[in-house]
């Protein structure tokens, strides 16, 4: 069994040489070790100030180990780093904010899962992720016929709520190459169906691929680049092949970090920038209510807050995006403290939801920042345009009794708007 | 010794200081040409600058704001410790009696209070060093090192134009030997933030920048 392999110190240090940057460098010779990281840091907050959650703390006892070591560690070793590594850091990034030198604990975490990767040492659920993108190009194994005929079931089902409702597959020269997380097809086809009405009644042209329609990169969380790399190359050829003017991510944080930001690094895009541009369904929404081509009856009227996703407001350009929107689809948007890019992660990301039951204890715990910001809004709807968001919040909705509802902005506009009358099915017609 | 020490010594301490530094910060910037691709496709000028700005800002930062203790510490230790060695009076003779060069200076009196101001804020910086819990679990030997060399030159310094505890010859030589020992420090230690912070900054107010976001 892999636990009494030996480990192997050169595929670490290959690792660590192929992410020996200047900057790392410099971070490494400049850290003064103020601890003004902790506080920043939700982990630390949730579990009492204990100081070993410090991010400091955290990258030393991984990343710092393996190069002091020049990894020559034990399995027991790597086997209690993994615990820090994934357990106790989602990479949020939101240590940087807080370093008077800007110092990335979040990269040297990714290095560190990045080096454990190499030998195995890995929370079992995100390798074998892994392992079904190589085979399915996908997070949940679902073959690219089973997804077409998801699409073309919720297209035919969701003509009782749009009339001609269409799931346009492979369409070449749209305006809109739409593509979603696995979750939609495999647990939560309605989410597809919401999304088609949405671009449907603002009129859009879109598409979705039969491959390459995963928007999802969980192994930029496992510390396999190779498969992410390859992950995002499918989804970059997809749009490339149907000529697609964007790439839009589905309600999912990781997703839009991955594919605009990381990905055209690990596929070494000329530039740093994607091939074909990158946006996302909030991005998209938003313009559509900006420019009137989405109608509402009347706006939200209860009170409602948002969850940043950290991957949407902190590594990316989306959070006084999602405010606006929110502001334009309801009457009383609550923000939580902190909001935008200096929000808390809710400790759904970086792996932790498909790390699985092993690790849900942790999860809850550390949630607890996450769920007193929502407490404090005192709103009973929460809007969070990201899968792991929703998971982990409708996990803190039990554990810490909040009653609240997770909404996505997809659902929340299809009951909030007003189908002109030639989309509206037959019988509602004058509701 | 005492000739040596106030003569040779302290310009290979600033030749040491300078070249030292210099190499440093060539030999990253020519790695980062190879290594941070990144960085050059999104470097942001504004941002970078922006960065280090609210930085170098007395509650510039939303972290100097939300730990108003520390930043009251650190910008009062680190504002006495870049003045008080570059405009002491003794300093500014020192180097017209030698070079002929005039230099602005000090009142005694002021650099005086400032050397204490600097004293009392290292001396917090230490305090909490072993105070807070999450200080303490990343403190190691070298940290308390650094401190000392950069705490030396001024106690000895204060001790000498005072003429307290040694014969003030004695005591202005140990004061110029850990002066020359801190400026030969810096491009070896963690001393080098010096020059390492406009890097660090930089690079994390354009990483920032090409997201919308920031870090003050």
């Amino acid at each position: 069994m892999s636990d009494q392999m030996p480990v192997n110190a050169e595929e670490i240090m290959a690792v660590i040489e192929r992410n020996d940057t200047a900057r790392l460098r410099a971070w490494l010779k400049t850290c003064t070790s103020c601890g003004l990281c902790s506080e920043s840091c939700f982990f630390y907050l949730a579990n009492d100030n204990k100081p070993e959650f410090m991010p400091q703390y955290k990258a030393r006892k991984t990343l710092g180990e393996l190069i002091k070591n020049k990894g020559k560690v034990t399995r027991a070793q790597l086997e209690e780093m993994k615990e820090i590594a994934w357990a106790r850091c989602t990479m949020c990034r939101r240590c940087s904010q807080y370093c008077p030198f800007g110092i990335e604990i979040a990269v040297m975490i990714n290095v560190a899962r990045q080096c454990m990767r190499t030998q195995n040492v890995c929370p079992d659920r995100l390798m074998t992720i892994d392992q079904s993108y190589v085979e399915f190009g996908n997070q949940m194994s679902i073959p690219d016929e089973e997804f077409v005929e998801t699409c073309e079931w919720m297209a035919e089902e969701g003509q009782d709520r749009l009339k001609d409702l269409e799931i346009p597959i492979d369409k070449e020269d749209c305006n809109i190459m739409f593509v979603v997380n696995s979750r939609e097809p495999k647990y939560y086809p309605q989410d597809i169906q919401e999304a088609a009405m949405v671009m449907h009644a603002a009129g859009e042209t879109w598409t979705m691929p039969s491959h390459g329609w995963e928007a999802t990169n969980l192994s930029m969380f496992s510390g396999n680049l190779k498969v992410a790399g390859e992950v995002t190359q499918a989804l970059y050829d997809a749009a490339i092949k149907l000529r697609a003017k964007k790439i839009c991510i589905t309600e999912c944080g990781h997703a839009y970090r991955a594919a605009k930001y990381e990905g055209p690094y690990w596929t070494k895009q000329p530039g740093g920038k994607a091939p074909v541009e990158v946006t996302h369904a909030v991005q998209l929404f938003h313009d559509y209510m900006k420019e009137g081509r989405i109608k509402l009856k009347h706006k939200f009227k209860e009170a409602i807050t948002y969850q940043h996703p950290c991957n949407l407001s902190r590594s990316g350009d989306l959070g006084p995006v999602g405010e606006a929107l929110m502001d334009m689809l309801c009457e009383d948007f609550i923000p939580m403290e902190p909001h935008a890019e200096w929000s808390h992660c809710c400790c759904g990301g970086g792996g932790f939801i498909p790390m699985g039951a092993d690790y849900k204890r942790t999860r809850m715990v550390a949630g607890k920042v996450k769920a007193d910001q929502i407490k404090k809004t005192g709103a009973k709807f929460v809007l969070v345009p990201c899968h792991n968001c929703t998971d982990q919040i409708n996990d803190l909705n039990k554990e810490y009794s909040l009653g609240i509802k997770v909404m996505s902005f997809k659902e929340l506009i299809c009951e909030l708007m007003e189908l002109p009358p030639h989309m509206q099915p037959e019988g509602e017609g004058d509701e | 010794m005492y000739a040596f020490v106030n003569g040779p010594l302290v310009w290979i301490a600033f030749a040491v200081l300078v070249l030292g530094s210099l190499w440093q910060i060539v030999s990253l910037y020519k790695m980062s040409k190879r290594t941070d691709k990144v960085f050059y496709d999104h470097y942001n000028p504004g941002a970078a600058a922006g960065s280090v700005w609210a930085w170098l800002t007395p509650f510039g930062s939303r972290s100097w704001r939300e730990h108003p203790g520390l930043t009251v510490g650190t910008f009062a230790f680190h504002v006495c410790l870049i003045l008080v060695p570059l405009f002491a009076l003794g300093h500014a003779v020192t180097l017209e009696f030698n070079r002929g060069l005039s230099w602005p200076s000090l009142p005694d009196p002021i650099a005086d209070k400032m050397t204490l101001v600097f004293l009392a804020a290292a001396l917090f910086l230490l305090i909490r060093r072993f105070a807070v819990p999450q200080v303490r679990i990343v403190t190691e030997c070298r940290d308390i090192v650094v401190w000392v060399i950069t705490v030396l030159p001024f106690l000895t310094g204060y001790l000498s134009a005072h003429k307290m505890l040694l014969d003030p010859d004695l005591m202005l030589m140990l004061h110029v030997l850990s002066g020359c020992l801190m400026l030969i420090c810096i491009p070896f230690t963690k001393l080098a933030h010096v020059f390492l912070f406009f890097m660090t900054r930089a690079f994390i107010g354009s990483e920032f920048a090409r997201r919308g976001t920031k870090t003050w």
